[in-house]
């Protein structure tokens, strides 16, 4: 496999929220970094999300919800990625995520909930770490 | 303020009192080499006279109550009367939030303020498919009038004065509270309150919008328009540089975009042939106070004086209460931490210090598990105490601006004003607020100022207690607020059973009036007014906002 192909992460804002100050400062921290960032902009529904997600090819999705619906979001997420083969994409999350909600977004496949407090540099050295290019057949890749 | 022989004589002891710093800064240097305030200002060792030479006492600071308004907007302040004490407070369903307004109207707060949920803000019913998940969560849940009326049971509206948060559907639930108020039978003339209503803000920075900058200001013109003759005690709008803050500006920035969105403001209303002070006196402000102290009050102090002069020489207003800049203020959520949450507590006493300090007519302090929930009844208790504590028990009402006069304080007051006017300046030479926010200005000159912060915190620039300094392993977990599962269950019966019972006829003869208002030139107040009263829900009357002007999407800047 060619080490040079870059990463290609989507930070998205799922739901409601307007919140957007924590998903553009990891957008940029992980470019800044030398990775490939798609931003959905806001309000994105999981079906809007996961289909940009399958377009533009990405190897992870980092999610960011402040506003209390991270629970039943995240989930829906999780559910069409696999629905439409594409479980292998790592999905972490941001943002303001009460501790008791750990366990269970860890449960339910989450890789990762970075909270207020996190550095970038932190951010960005789990998914230096944890995030690899998909190994998907080229020939899936139409 | 200093003569000019007296300016000389203080520069030559200042130069010899420099001459010993340096043999004692040999010895022991300072700790920094630059000092700077939170928005990274650098901020000097010493101010004396020489920093505000060309201070004039009568056309810089005046008089309370007096132009340009820089020592406060009322001749007594808070020795007349203490600022409002406006929790901002909402979550679950309106029978939940309406029993924390009960409380707090207990323990002595002295107003309303409304937190919506998400769908709410964004203009959809709970039993819309982009509601799930989010019903209840970060506010309550409003979808028709009944929910209103539930929310409001029991609070006398002719008394009481309520905030509501709300931005593109703000004509609408400005409607359902006339409508409440009128079953209560208290006429609109005689309630009271503020509606946000301030969307340049929402494109800048908080980013709840529905259809585009243009239409979104005419809706704005309209409610303004309209409370003007209709409901005369209702501030129409309360332009906002809170969320302009949190999202990450400067200091300097929250007060310059704020303004320039005044600005746009103004100019519309007057373009739609309003007079300038017909409607003025009812345009209202609100700040942020972060965490920086003096930064914070110099930023009120040169925001009165800044729009009494805009008023006054660009806008040509007359009425003195034009001149005014009345605002309310919220302690910043952004400077409290998830960590060490009870350190929250003491930041929040500094910026509500320093918001009473620069003179803001209410008030809103946060509570210490807000970085992690909505508030719990105790730590909002908490929060309104440290209000009560800075109102009764520190003396700092005893005395009006107490910090007018400073070196510090005024030099830094004119260099707010400075900076501001600078950045007011360069909007206009876009073509104003609308422009430039079309063009992503305001939008990545935030978003560059939020990433240099955080590299600063990163790199130990700057401390956050109990984030990159004096951290603690061990985290301290606090009881937070849980909205029921159920909820959203039960607020969708609700919605459903009200549509259900109400004559669909007249909800869609209102509607099609509403849509032929906003085709036209017609004020969609008085329709909007007529339809929630039929029961016709938020969605409904949002959806036809969005048909006729159409849905503004996110450009996903970063």
């Amino acid at each position: 496999m060619d080490s040079e192909v870059k990463v290609r992460i989507m930070i998205a804002k799922p739901g409601l929220d307007g919140h957007d100050r924590g998903a553009k400062i990891i957008a940029r921290g992980l470019r800044d970094a030398g990775y490939e960032v798609i931003y959905t902009g806001l309000h994105q529904t999981p079906e809007q999300i996961v289909n940009a997600a399958i377009q533009e090819d990405v190897d992870a999705i980092g999610l960011s919800s402040l506003a209390g619906a991270h629970k039943h979001l995240f989930l829906q997420i999780l559910k069409l990625l696999e629905k439409n083969v594409a479980g292998d994409i790592i999905v972490f999350g941001g943002g303001i995520i009460p501790d008791e909600d750990i366990p269970e977004l860890m449960g339910i496949g989450i890789r990762a909930i970075f909270r207020p407090g996190t550095k970038i540099e932190d951010a960005v050295n789990w998914v230096k770490t944890n995030v690899k290019p998909r190994v998907t057949p080229q020939v899936d890749r139409l | 303020m200093f003569k000019e022989n007296e300016i000389i004589e203080i520069k030559r002891d200042r130069e010899k009192w420099g001459e010993k710093l340096e043999k004692s800064l040999a010895k022991a240097p300072e700790i920094k080499e630059r000092f700077s305030t939170v928005s990274d200002m650098e901020i000097g060792r010493l101010y004396t006279p020489e920093d505000i030479q060309g201070f004039d006492v009568q056309r810089d600071l005046g008089f309370p109550g007096e132009y340009p308004f820089t020592r406060g907007v009322q001749p007594s302040m808070y020795r007349g009367r203490h600022w409002t004490m406006r929790m901002f407070s909402g979550f679950g369903s309106a029978e939940d939030t309406n029993k924390r307004y009960h409380y707090l109207l207990s323990q002595g707060q002295t107003g309303l303020s409304v937190a919506f949920h998400m769908p709410t803000l964004m203009g959809y019913d709970s039993d819309s498919p982009l509601a799930r998940g989010e019903v209840g969560k970060c506010g309550v849940a409003i979808d028709t009038l009944k929910d209103m009326e539930i929310l409001f049971h029991g609070i006398p509206l002719d008394k009481v004065t309520t905030s509501m948060t709300i931005n593109p559907p703000a004509a609408i639930l400005l409607a359902m509270y006339i409508a409440v108020a009128e079953k209560q039978g208290v006429n609109k003339k005689q309630i009271g309150g503020t509606i946000q209503n301030d969307m340049l803000k929402e494109f800048i920075a908080q980013k709840t919008f529905m259809c585009p900058p243009k239409p979104s200001v005419r809706i704005i013109v309209d409610t303004i328009e309209y409370c003007t003759k209709e409901v005369p005690l209702w501030n129409t709008i309360s332009i906002s540089g809170y969320h302009i803050r949190e999202a990450g500006s400067t200091a300097v920035q929250e007060l310059a975009f704020t303004l320039a969105d005044g600005i746009g403001y103004v100019q519309a209303a007057i373009e739609r042939g309003l007079d300038v002070d017909s409607f003025a006196p009812r345009l209202s402000f609100f700040f942020n106070a972060h965490i920086d102290f003096f930064e914070e009050i110099a930023k009120y102090r040169a925001a009165r004086r800044i729009w009494a002069r805009v008023m006054k020489e660009r806008f040509k207003a007359k009425n003195p209460r034009s001149w005014l800049l009345r605002f309310h203020t919220q302690t910043a959520g952004c400077s409290l931490t998830a960590q060490q949450p009870y350190n929250n507590v003491v930041r929040t006493a500094f910026e509500a210090l320093a918001a009473v300090l620069g003179g803001t007519q209410s008030l809103h302090t946060n509570s210490l598990d807000e970085v992690l929930a909505l508030p719990s009844e105790e730590s909002a208790t908490i929060a309104l105490r440290t209000q009560q504590i800075i109102a009764e028990e520190t003396g700092v009402t005893n005395t009006i601006d107490p910090l007018g006069g400073s070196y510090f304080v005024e030099s830094l007051t004119n260099r707010m004003e400075e900076d501001a006017m600078e950045y007011i300046n360069k909007i206009d030479e876009m073509g104003g607020i609308i422009e430039a926010i079309e063009r992503g200005y305001p939008q990545n000159e935030i978003a560059k100022a939020a990433y240099h912060y955080q590299q600063q915190i990163d790199g130990e620039e700057k401390t956050m207690v109990g984030v990159n300094k004096y951290v603690m392993e061990d985290t301290i977990s606090i009881e937070t607020l849980k909205i029921s599962p159920d909820l959203e269950k039960i607020q969708i019966a609700r919605t459903r059973e009200v549509k259900e019972n109400r004559d669909n006829g007249k909800v869609n003869a209102c509607l099609d009036k509403i849509r032929s208002a906003c085709e036209g030139n017609g004020n969609v107040m008085p329709p909007i007014l007529d339809a929630v009263k039929e029961y016709a829900t938020l969605q409904e009357i949002c959806d036809v906002f969005r048909e006729v002007f159409g849905v503004y999407r996110d450009p996903g800047m970063f």
